[in-house]
């Protein structure tokens, strides 16, 4: 390569890495100045900031593992509760089959016992539903699911919200309108769906009519009680309990293709349990959809015809019920997405198999004690960075500023990756983290050592700076690669496979192996290129760090891969040299010509090669 | 600076030479004492010193409170958990630990409040964490299988790299050295078991590996065709490769361990026990053993696995012959 390459080479290295940074900074500004939710520190995590973590395991009652679907229910239903409590920028993750929950502050007794409540999927007839704003208003409903606007044209001749019957008897079944009283007419219509309308944690009594929203909080609903007892004795229940599947899928059309639109498939338990006493899931559900049936035939628009599915008492789902399901096997379709069905065949698999969580680890950090680790972490990061910074120009003089530079290119590009991870990924730099990106700057700089000893050997072999700093570079950057490589393998098992502040700290230990190998490739590799043209490096200047002087130990300087310094004085091998010559390998015999040649040119070397 | 250079550049020709592979029954011997030792001290005193994350509990921790006497603590642990025995640190200048053995979520919440009190500090001053028994247990449990992953996969990436399974197996071996030493150290000198612990635990795979595989590239390259050398052996190669390597060894060593020691000394000074701490602590120890156990272990073992390979032993031999 000549020089001019070289350096146009090296130059172009160095503008795309300026180019990368530019391109890391302006997303974060941009991100920041047009309030696209960027900002231009990192997010912390609770244990720098105060706050209270909550590592929830959850339990399954019939001792059987979570499946990935259930947790990531369980984390939707974790949630909602912990908004339902009013907790703003609360924080619900999966973490390796447990779930941890961040929380600014800390939460009160009611939170915590509610986070650790088991979600609780029933079926309740619906009485009635409108809109969910608290004063009724007549028309104009923006749904586009025909059920809601069916049951919204209903009310709408009901002015006022339900109408209490006015005779007042004993209910018949559930979806008896007699359940519906004047406090209950009034709850209902004092409800705003868009106000916190339920006491989190709320248990309901499934004997009883309640008044909720979708879960959406569009719609608001007066729902029948979830247990009837007959007047054969028997008592009707339906709970998410008595599902036995739940799934998802395309309808299928009369002719038997498949369709378009989606649907969920959920099917019922035939078992019934307390020796007869209770109807099993699927006599109670041929029970329920025979009664709304004959509601639906009698006046289509009636809300009753319809059953809500209720999770944590929000309704998930209130499907009219087109037709007497007696196998057990119903089918709820509507305008579902692929997505919204989905949720919903996960929702009643999920109620159909109640998981509970226990508290692994709740940990609250004082808002003080969170700013005195992060201070005590940038400090320990600032004394450990001056100490490499020390050393290594004790070590390597003026290649230091090599090293300094490439260590602050490095900080920069973690620090502008952090945030903008921390923007798009959600990532929050923990204690651990910082640990992590402390104990990196030690890997980093040892790419420079790796590198610069290599460009030392090559110096030591009797090349002159610029060819030692291009051979150099090629043995080096194998040896990065394949240490980087096994750093990298070491965060990404980790992260994968382990669980709490392992993970953040594997994570900032492979980022800043990724950023270490593109700053040694685009800093410190053409920075070394430019600066072996400058007069100070390439003359072996004694405060170089390069000062070759003392390095003039001449070896051969074959262009071979076979080119080692051999631990041998002249003397032996030419002793040995009868017998070695006819068997040298071709590289050998390259080394003896190179010495030869150089004795003969008056150079003599102290050893051989 | 020159006479590192010199130390550097003697150690390069072979001038000055450290002989890391022809002494390796000492070195051998070392390593089995060390280890042997890592096995019996720590049983001596009594097994480990786990944390509350081990044994399930709940820590408090307040600073900058005036009063520091124990009995307040005590006192207030008492009104709420009458029977439970509560244990109380001192942590830097003005702050506490306070560690029991409940860990409900609801009455840590309420033993914070009546500590607060019993301080007069407001109840958000004051940390806590509650933790389930089995929670540590569960960290190094999935640790422990990231660690088996891990050494599989690199034992791997490294066989296929190198090309010869028996680097892998060297570098394995002396991974396991510092471990088995790391965790000796922590057993021996009754360090608290957590799990940051635990995480610097695991970062040692990575440094060890990282360090024996730089040396081990070098190695590679010396003995490349060394079947076909006149001049010298194989092990003398992969000495000469150690040598050459040495001063790379002892500046990343150092740089790697100068971050870690300002953790080590910051987290202990200014924070009392904890994440900082615990990780520092056990990475300083791993680093340490990592760097010696690369020259001292990985590169003899490998050396000594391969050396009696039939090319190497005839060439060798053939060397012996034209020095006599």
């Amino acid at each position: 390569m000549s020089t001019s390459a070289v350096v146009s080479g090296a130059r172009k290295r160095l503008v795309w890495l300026s180019v990368l940074a530019g391109i890391f900074a302006a997303l974060i500004g941009a991100g920041t100045v047009f309030g696209w939710g960027a900002t231009l520190a990192p997010q912390l995590a609770l244990d720098l900031q105060g706050g209270t973590e909550i590592i929830l395991s959850p339990l399954v009652s019939n001792g059987k593992s979570v499946t990935q679907d259930q947790l990531n229910q369980a984390v939707g239903i974790i949630r909602q509760r912990v908004n339902s409590t009013g907790v703003s920028e609360a924080q619900v993750n999966t973490n390796n089959n447990n779930i941890v929950v961040s929380i600014p502050g800390i939460p009160s007794q009611d939170t915590l016992k509610l986070i650790k409540n088991s979600a609780k999927l029933e079926f309740r007839a619906v009485l009635f539903a409108s809109s969910g704003a608290s004063a009724y208003v007549g028309g104009g409903i923006n749904s586009t699911d025909p059920r809601v606007r069916a049951s919204a044209s209903a009310a709408a001749t009901a002015a006022g919200g339900p109408t209490v019957p006015s005779s007042s008897a004993a209910p018949t079944d559930s979806s008896d309108t007699h359940y519906i009283t004047e406090s209950l007419r009034r709850k209902f219509n004092g409800i705003d769906c868009s106000t916190q309308f339920r006491t989190p944690g709320q248990i309901d009594d499934p004997t009883q009519p309640i008044v909720t929203c979708s879960e959406d909080l569009s719609t608001k609903y007066l729902l029948g009680p979830v247990s009837f007892k007959q007047t054969d004795g028997k008592t009707l229940a339906l709970t998410g309990e008595q599902i036995t599947n739940a799934d998802f899928g395309n309808n299928t059309l009369s002719n038997g293709s498949t369709g378009t639109s989606w649907v969920v498939n959920l099917t019922f338990g035939g078992d019934s349990s307390n020796s007869g006493k209770t109807l099993s899931g699927k006599e109670a559900f041929a029970a329920i959809t025979k009664r709304l049936y004959a509601i639906g035939q009698a006046s289509q628009s009636d809300p009753r015809a319809q059953f809500a599915i209720t999770l944590d008492g929000y309704v998930l789902s209130a499907p009219v019920a087109q037709a007497v399901i007696t196998n057990g096997s119903a089918q709820i379709s509507g305008n579902f997405t692929h997505d919204s069905a989905k949720a919903l065949a996960d929702s009643l698999k999920y109620g159909s198999l109640p998981i509970s969580f226990e508290v692994k680890s709740q940990n609250n950090i004082s808002a003080t004690l969170g700013t005195s680790q992060l201070w005590a972490g940038l400090i320990a990061g600032g004394i450990g960075l001056l100490l490499v910074i020390a050393y290594s120009i004790f070590q390597y003089r003026g290649l230091a500023s090599i090293t300094i530079g490439s260590l602050v290119v490095a900080a920069i590009i973690t620090y502008l990756l952090i945030t903008l991870l921390s923007w798009r990924q959600g990532y929050r730099l923990s204690l651990a983290g910082v640990a992590g990106l402390i104990v990196s700057i030690g890997i980093t700089a040892d790419s420079f050592i790796v590198y610069f000893e290599r460009v030392k050997d090559e110096l030591r072999d009797g090349r002159s700076l610029g060819t030692a700093v291009e051979s150099g570079w090629k043995r080096a950057i194998r040896t990065i690669l394949v240490s980087d490589g096994i750093s990298l393998l070491a965060a990404v098992v980790l992260y994968t496979l382990t669980v709490g502040s392992v993970r953040g700290f594997a994570y900032t230990l492979g980022l800043t192996t990724l950023v270490d190998v593109a700053v040694v490739t685009l800093f410190t590799h053409p920075m070394l290129q430019l600066f072996s043209r400058i007069e100070f490096f390439s003359s072996g200047h004694r405060w170089s760090g390069l000062d070759i002087t003392v390095m003039k130990s001449a070896s051969y300087a074959g262009r071979g891969e076979f080119r080692i310094a051999e631990n041998q004085k002249a003397g032996k091998v030419a002793k040995a040299s009868g017998e070695a010559v006819r068997r040298q390998t071709i590289a050998e015999r390259k080394a003896a010509e190179a010495l030869a040649s150089v004795k003969n040119s008056g150079k003599t070397s102290e050893k051989d090669a | 600076m020159s006479k590192f250079v010199d130390f550097g550049n003697a150690l390069y020709s072979g001038d000055r030479s450290i002989d890391f592979i022809g002494r390796r029954k000492l070195w051998y011997s070392i390593a089995a004492v060390m280890i042997a030792l890592a096995v019996v001290l720590p049983i001596l005193r009594g097994g480990y010193n786990f944390g509350i994350e081990f044994k399930g509990g709940s820590e408090y921790r307040i600073s900058a409170v005036g009063n520091k006497a124990d009995s307040l603590a005590s006192s207030a642990v008492a009104s709420v958990l009458p029977t439970e025995v509560t244990h109380v640190t001192h942590v830097g200048t003005d702050s506490l630990r306070i560690q029991i053995s409940n860990n409900d979520p609801v009455v840590s919440e309420s033993v914070r409040v009546a500590i607060a009190k019993a301080y007069g500090v407001p109840s958000s001053d004051v940390a806590s964490s509650s933790i389930g028994a089995d929670w540590g247990a569960d960290v190094t449990g999935k640790a422990l299988n990231g660690l088996i992953v891990f050494v599989l996969l690199a034992a791997i990436l490294m066989a296929l790299y190198f090309r010869t399974l028996k680097m892998s197996l060297a570098a394995v071996i002396s991974l396991l050295h510092d471990l088995v030493i790391t965790a000796g150290v922590y057993g021996a000198l009754g360090f608290e078991v957590t799990p940051a612990a635990v995480i610097g635990f695991l970062t040692i795979l990575g440094y060890s590996l990282y360090d024996t595989v730089v040396v081990f590239d070098k190695i590679r390259e010396n003995t490349f065709e060394v079947e076909h050398s006149e001049s010298s052996t194989f092990a003398e190669r992969v000495n000469l490769a150690v040598n050459q390597t040495l001063v790379r060894s002892i500046n990343t060593s150092v740089v790697a361990v100068l971050p870690v020691a300002s953790i080590l000394f910051i987290g202990t000074t200014l924070l009392g026990a904890g994440t900082l701490r615990d990780i520092a602590l056990s990475l300083f120890v791993g680093i340490v053993v990592g760097t010696y156990s690369t020259l001292f272990i990985a590169a003899p073992v490998y050396s000594h696995l391969r050396e009696g390979e039939k090319k190497y032993k005839a060439a060798a031999k053939r060397v012996e012959a034209a020095r006599a």
